[in-house]
């Protein structure tokens, strides 16, 4: 598959990254050379094949459970007063580069 | 060089008293100081944090109590990992002066058995790169010949255990970030299984693929650190609750008997030649030691590469589009709106290769590309964990060389993206399949650059692979 200057522009919209004229001429060349390379995984039929998301499911679920219930290990019991502490209000608002003491200040969202 | 120091001899001269943790962090210091210019691994020092810890152990020793197993021990930690109220960048501009307000949970660990926190350690930006040239602040260069990259991403964590400026380290593995640079530096790194130790305050690249790791002078150091690392930790839901063994008793358990598989795929083109030579050198060591060598074969080892850059990078992007920097980060000013701010932020704020990774993982991610990308990366996956499945069923490990090649030197790779990804070729795999991995050096080249054994075991079996490991150190002497 090729990618085109368009679909540089749509990905990257996508991902909110803004890149110069250098880099999108760059990443046009890298993406091409690198799915290119990507291609040798046609040579494998995995029709048959079950994906595997992650590792955790092999020794963590509960195959004779349905659904999410399978996931019991990485559950905890649903109740209020369960939770743990969260961060003090302060101390989350630290590292914000604009805040108003209460909230996280940003830019208006609409151009108008 | 000064004698090399390990955590038993520390914890040993602190409880004898002829050493206080005090002095030694100092001492550590010093050397810091004196080392760290040409080096380049250190980001961050935490000096008062050091010192306070330093402090509490004295006083431990000073009142004759039973020390802690890591007591006095000066480590540092990749700065991928958060330590409270000491600033954590990840090797990016974007988190230039973010100060965590919680720690990573193994660095908690370190520090609840006595360890002294020295500094945080440079890095690829993100835990991104194989040679750490693509952090944001410097490179590292690698004390074996300083011409040369210590390997990536955990660049600064082989180099500081390599030049006597930490006794251990922390490290991340995705691709093979803490086997490669153990391996290009001369040092012992492992990977353990996934879940092994929490990923808890990892500051997260991709999700199904990252792991904390040690980096150390000697088998028995890394086995110390697991150790203290690893077990169940309710804040991160895929940290596994198999009990954790005591894997330093095991340590001096015979070897002989045991099955060492050999995968022709790691033995094919492109391997220089004296890596393969040293390599089948420490794999006849092991013989020598009893263990039985038996052919095996990985069929889906070349697919592996391609398999690894679409879930890494699929999950990357996911991950890193939280540097919106509403919460924290470098915001870039002339923003007028907020897409504009959240665009030019991570515009200035994320290097190329970061920009690389985003670009290509939501491509593979995005619509009308899912299913022939990553969907068929995941399938792919379950091969490559089929194929160490079934190679398990008839040896203990697997022995294989880390990498292709030693150290390559610095600006060597940088324009060629998918070369420096070929550089992961035999460590990929292990992190696909999610089993442990260790690299030990055995052996230079005639530059006389460091070149790593690599060793993988089943999953949780990291006893069985430090066992084997030890083994070889031993007979390699």
């Amino acid at each position: 598959m090729k990618v085109t200057e368009k679909d540089v522009t749509y990905v990257a919209g996508l991902a909110n990254l803004e890149l110069s004229a250098d880099e999108r001429v760059r990443m046009l060349k890298d993406l091409n050379s690198i799915l290119d390379y990507i291609e040798r995984l046609n040579e494998l039929d995995t029709d048959k094949v079950a994906p595997m998301a992650q590792v955790s499911d092999r020794y963590g679920a509960d195959e004779s459970r349905p659904g999410s219930e399978r996931f019991a290990y990485a559950a905890r019991e649903d109740v209020r007063y369960g939770l743990r502490e969260s961060l003090d209000h302060d101390v989350a608002l630290k590292n914000a580069p604009e805040t108003d003491g209460t909230f996280f200040v940003v830019p208006k969202v609409i151009e108008r | 060089m000064t004698t090399a120091f390990t955590i038993e001899s520390v914890r040993n001269a602190i409880a004898e008293r002829t050493l206080t943790a005090s002095a030694l962090a100092e001492d550590f210091y010093t050397r810091i100081k004196q080392n760290d210019p040409e080096i380049g691994a250190f980001l961050i020092l935490s000096k008062e944090r050091a010192a306070a810890k330093a402090a509490e152990i004295d006083k431990l020793a000073e009142a004759g109590n039973p020390l802690p197993p890591l007591a006095g021990v000066p480590v540092a930690i990749k700065d991928v990992m958060v330590t409270r109220d000491v600033r954590t960048t990840a090797g990016s501009k974007i988190l230039e002066n973010f100060v965590p307000p919680y720690d990573c949970t193994a660095v908690s660990r370190m520090e609840a058995a006595g360890a002294i926190v020295l500094g945080k350690l440079n890095c690829d930006e993100f835990a991104m790169g194989s040679s750490t040239e693509n952090s944001a602040y410097h490179p590292v260069h690698n004390p074996r010949d300083k011409s040369r990259v210590p390997g990536g991403s955990s660049g600064g964590s082989a180099a500081a255990v390599a030049a006597g400026m930490a006794v251990a380290t922390l490290g991340s593995d995705t691709g093979g970030s803490i086997r490669q640079p153990a391996s290009f530096c001369g040092v012992v790194g492992l990977k353990p299984t996934y879940g092994r130790v929490s990923r808890y305050g990892l500051i997260a690249f991709a999700s199904s693929l990252d792991h904390i790791g040690p980096f150390a002078n000697t088998v028995k150091d890394a086995a110390l650190v697991l150790r203290t690392i690893a077990g169940r930790d309710p804040m991160d839901s895929t940290s596994a609750g198999v009990p954790v063994p005591n894997y330093v008793a095991a340590l001096e358990t015979p070897v002989e008997g045991l099955k060492v598989g050999v995968a022709k795929e790691y033995f094919g083109d492109g391997l220089d030649p004296e890596v393969r030579t040293a390599v089948e050198v420490a794999i006849q060591k092991l013989a020598e030691r009893g263990c039985e060598i038996v052919p095996v074969s990985l069929p889906h080892t070349e697919y592996a590469i391609p398999t690894y850059y679409i879930v890494a990078t699929a999950e990357a992007s996911s991950n890193l589009a939280r540097y919106d920097v509403v919460r924290y980060g470098y915001r870039a000013r002339n923003a007028r709106t907020l897409p504009d701010m959240y665009r030019l932020t991570r515009e200035g704020g994320f290097g190329m290769e970061v920009k690389r990774r985003i670009m290509l993982g939501t491509y593979v991610l995005s619509a009308g590309y899912y299913d022939a990308y990553y969907l068929k990366a995941q399938r792919i996956r379950t091969l490559l964990t089929r194929d160490f499945d079934e190679a398990f069923k008839k040896v203990d490990v697997i022995a294989a060389p880390t990498c292709p090649t030693p150290a390559f030197r610095l600006g060597e790779k940088v324009n060629d993206p998918l070369a420096m990804y070929l550089a992961d070729i035999y460590t990929v795999t292990a992190n696909l399949a999610g089993i442990p991995g260790i690299s030990v050096p055995c052996g230079e080249n005639h530059e006389k650059l460091p070149i790593g054994l690599q060793l993988f075991g089943r999953h949780f079996d990291e006893a069985t692979i430090l066992r084997v490991a030890h083994a070889y150190e031993q007979a390699r002497g």
